[in-house]
């Protein structure tokens, strides 16, 4: 049945129209997914897009208002216990005992996964040292740092391989040290063959660890492919303008505004803009073209003349246009780190 | 097979909360302390003032039993509370277990807990002079209903902690657990307290309880009546609280967690 099951399934996620409210808020509005086994995709969104909502309805913890799922074979509404059998999950905050020690915290979870007394001590020994705990495992996890707990957390989800790992925002809080270690587990994890869906606010962290990446904002999946599908879907190259100054930077960017209204200066729509730096990025397809008619744009707008600068588009300037094409506001700013 | 599993789970989830309960070095300090210091306090004390017939401590053990388990219902209460508001449940909920043993586990720690803290008060009576009965079918009269009492007041302390929005709420049970006995015949007959008291004190729970416990060991009640009044009494309001606590426990536990 299970070889039969992986043999046909090259899926161990399917899930259709997820919809989930609080209190009559929307979070949720039919979602759509699915993982290829073995697969690493990326759930990009900002903070309160619901993807830590969305981990917990597949991962069993909450009951989805509408919309079904498949988890590696197991109907979520039907057998929630064999997808819980599946699965592992690595959730925002490090679910892990901080008054146990940390090996004593992994023996517990053993035990509760009925891994058979003999073999327990060993896996746990060998958990420790493949996530560098070997040296803290006596110590009360309360002691550990940021990094050592989230490992922790981690090392407790691989304690029988799962075939599917939920990592919620894994490297959230995390200095960028551990964040290095930890991605470097995570691909270590990927290429043991178990399926991940990672969120993340961290759009670098989707491109060094993901397949796939899905951008969920307004409730829905907006955007969906391989982080090099979603940048070229952008333009083959993003145009840097840099004004000298706050007025020339305005007049500009109010000639794209209008674009959106329907007016002429099409070669003006701003994908991105920064009131600061008085720059506006705008995604072309990197033909001289197309560069000679936006120099002519901005020329049209009489703003004084800035300064040009190209770069290949990044999943930071997909992320913004998607937001802003959500959200018909001014485009934000480039993300400021997130905190939490 | 799927018992054995049942079983091994909610053996891990009671290791898991005893190891907690010992390593809080505040918690356990005063849960061992609180029955020594209170028995010390009443029999040596207050005693002198309080006693009006033999010696104190003979009437002061059910109270102080009563009083410590209450003080462990408490803590019971917070310890859920706490671990309700951490990230723990969600990773034992998303794991193939009996999701029930998280309570149970909570439950048995605190049946241990309760019953060490018995045995110590007993322990101290003994040293200081107490002399309840030798007949060890009174004993066993007395220790079941000590075992009754404390499992009701954990599953109430469940109820509790799953009811409340997180420990600092939970606490203030404790407060309310506390306070009882000092309405009820735990440390002076009800005969000495004015009438508005006296009504309450002789109609909640924790008088029948003290009362069996008293008559059982020492052969008489303080109130005047009669063992078997006092136990049936008792009996009911033991298994009465139970019940409910352990219905509306798994209710609210399944309400929490409807998935
Ligand atoms: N249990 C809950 N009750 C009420 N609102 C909730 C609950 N869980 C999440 N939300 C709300 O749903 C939205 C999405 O939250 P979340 O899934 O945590 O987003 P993200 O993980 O993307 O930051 C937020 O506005 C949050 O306040
Ligand atoms: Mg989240």
């Amino acid at each position: 049945m299970y070889d039969i099951y992986r043999l046909s399934m090259p899926y161990t996620v399917v899930a259709e129209g997820i919809r989930k409210s609080f209190g009559g808020r929307v979070v949720l509005d039919g979602v759509d997914l699915a993982l290829e086994r073995g697969s690493v995709l990326g759930l990009l969104g900002p903070n309160g897009a619901g993807k830590t909502t969305l981990v917990r309805i597949l991962a069993t913890l909450v009951r989805p208002d509408g919309g079904h799922a498949t988890i590696a074979g197991h109907d979520l509404a039907a057998d929630p216990v064999g997808v819980r059998g599946a699965i592992s999950l690595t959730g925002q905050y490090a679910a892990v005992d901080d008054v146990l020690t940390g090996r004593e915290n992994l023996e517990m979870m053993a035990g509760l996964l009925h891994l058979p007394r003999r073999t327990r001590r060993d896996r746990v020994a060998e958990l420790l040292a493949e996530f560098g705990l070997a040296d803290a495992q006596d110590r009360r996890v309360g002691t550990y740092s940021g990094g050592m707990r989230r490992r922790l957390d981690l090392a407790a989800s691989m304690i029988r391989r799962p075939e599917l790992l939920f990592l919620d925002e894994p490297t959230t809080g995390l200095d960028p040290r551990s964040r290095e270690q930890l991605w470097h587990t995570v691909r270590r994890l990927a290429e043991q063959d178990v399926t991940i869906l990672l969120t993340t606010q961290y759009l670098e962290e989707a491109d060094q660890l993901a397949d796939t990446v899905a951008m969920l904002t307004g409730g829905q999946i907006v955007a969906r492919g391989t982080p090099d599908e979603l940048k070229s879907s952008l333009g083959a190259e993003i145009v840097r303008l840099r004004f000298p100054d706050v007025r020339a930077w305005r007049t500009a960017l109010a000639a794209g505004g209008a674009t959106r209204a329907g007016a002429t200066a099409d070669a003006l729509i701003a994908e991105d803009a920064d009131e600061q730096a008085h720059t506006i990025d705008i995604a072309t397809d990197g033909s001289a073209t197309r560069l000679r008619a936006l120099l002519t744009a901005v020329a049209a707008t009489g703003a004084a003349t800035p300064r040009v600068s190209t770069h290949r588009p990044s999943l930071d300037d997909v992320f913004l246009s998607l937001i802003a094409a959500a959200h018909p506001a001014p485009p934000p700013r480039r993300a400021p780190e997130p905190v939490q | 097979m799927s018992l054995a599993y049942a079983v091994t789970d909610s053996r891990i989830m009671i290791t898991r909360c005893l190891r907690r309960s010992r390593r809080d070095p505040e918690a356990f300090f005063t849960a061992l302390m609180l029955p020594i210091m209170l028995m010390l306090l009443f029999v040596y004390v207050f005693g002198g003032e309080l006693k009006d017939s033999g010696s104190y401590v003979d009437y002061v053990v059910p109270g102080l039993i009563v009083l410590c388990a209450g003080f462990g219902a408490g803590t019971t209460a917070v310890a859920l509370a706490a671990d309700l508001a951490g990230g723990i449940v969600d990773r034992f909920r998303s794991m193939p277990i009996r999701a029930s043993s998280i309570l149970l586990g909570q439950v048995a720690a605190s049946l241990t807990r309760n019953l060490l803290a018995t045995a110590l008060v007993i322990g101290v009576g003994l040293g200081i002079g107490w002399r309840p009965t030798t007949s060890v079918w009174r004993w066993v009269g007395a220790v079941a209903m000590i075992v009754l009492f404390i499992l009701a007041l954990s599953w109430l302390a469940a109820a509790v902690g799953l009811l409340a929005g997180g420990p600092e709420a939970a606490n203030s049970f404790t407060f309310v657990l506390m306070f009882l006995p000092y309405v009820s015949t735990a440390f002076v007959p009800t005969r000495t307290m004015p009438a508005a008291l006296r009504g309450f004190a002789e109609n909640q729970p924790f008088t029948p309880i003290i009362e069996t416990m008293r008559a059982l060991w020492m052969g008489h009640t303080s109130t005047g009546a009669s063992l078997g009044h006092e136990a049936w009494i008792a009996g009911v309001w033991g298994v009465g609280i139970l019940a409910l606590s352990w219905a509306g426990a798994a209710w609210l536990f399944r309400r929490r967690f409807a998935a």
